[in-house]
């Protein structure tokens, strides 16, 4: 799977600003201890999977769930982790639904716009590159649409 | 400063600075992982990110370089060594000793064998 050993690592930068993040302003953190950390955290993940993973074989399932990882970080004696993973876990959650409402506003916002120019009389309403168009548009009446050249027109 | 840093943090508790691709390139390097989800691979990446604070925090706080500024390979060394929950660094975390030293120690280990 990892073409170079290289690709194992966490990248340097992020792991120094997470490193200053967390110690208090002008520590100077040498080279040597970045590197360090930044191993310890690759070995981390390992541990980590490898741990959730016995869980997942226990309950006999093969794709590792959230519940594999949460029961590892206990396992780990990582409990000061499980209160901010989840409250991380339900921010991801709240996001992403938050971003589904927008994307299905601008959906209707989209149709809302076709009808409007569908009522308008004169042939010089919008051209659509076929790759752009949506499947919404796939189900239009034959009359709105017309193929013509691999682009759709809108009359 | 200290305030406005812990606002900072607080504003970005959801947000992940860490690569979820990579992560998921380390968890997938594992020979037994099959497959794992969206959820699992967001928190395992989280996890990391409390895990190097974590480890920062302590090696910082426990060692010498309170007066110094600094942080250093050995205190990480020391933590790894002394803290419990980061015993399973211990192999990659080793602490440096002296070529002097390890010779030492290694006539005096062939000094006990050569006893038996």
């Amino acid at each position: 799977m990892a073409e170079r050993p290289e690709d194992l690592n966490l990248p340097n930068a992020v792991i120094t600003r997470i490193i200053k993040e967390a110690l208090p302003d002008g520590v100077n953190v040498s080279k040597e201890a970045r590197r360090a950390i930044s191993q310890a955290a690759s070995v981390f993940v390992l541990y980590a999977t490898s741990c959730a993973n016995n869980f997942a074989m226990k309950a006999k399932r093969k794709t590792l769930n959230a519940g594999d990882v949460m029961s590892a970080m206990e396992e780990m004696e990582f409990e000061r982790f499980l209160e901010p993973l989840r409250e991380a876990l339900e921010d991801d959650i709240r996001e992403l639904s938050h971003m589904k409402m927008k994307n299905s506003e601008h959906i209707q916002k989209f149709s809302f716009s076709q009808t409007s120019s569908e009522r308008r009389d004169d042939n010089s309403s919008s051209v659509i590159d076929s790759v752009n168009v949506p499947n919404i548009f796939w189900k239009c009446d034959s009359n709105v649409c017309s193929h013509t050249s691999g682009r759709f027109e809108i009359f | 400063m200290s305030k406005i840093k812990d606002e900072h943090a607080s504003s970005n508790k959801k947000m992940i600075s860490l690569p979820i691709s990579r992560v998921r390139l380390i968890m997938k390097s594992s020979p037994d992982v099959s497959s794992i989800n969206q959820d699992a691979l967001f928190l395992t990446t989280k996890a990391t990110e409390l895990f190097v604070q974590h480890l920062a925090h302590s090696s910082f706080n426990n060692g010498p370089g309170k007066e110094t500024n600094s942080l250093s390979y050995s205190d990480l060394a020391n933590t790894a060594e002394e803290t419990e929950t980061f015993h399973f660094l211990t192999d990659i975390l080793p602490k440096k000793i002296l070529a002097r030293d390890y010779l030492r120690t290694l006539e005096q280990m062939e000094e006990e064998d050569a006893d038996f």
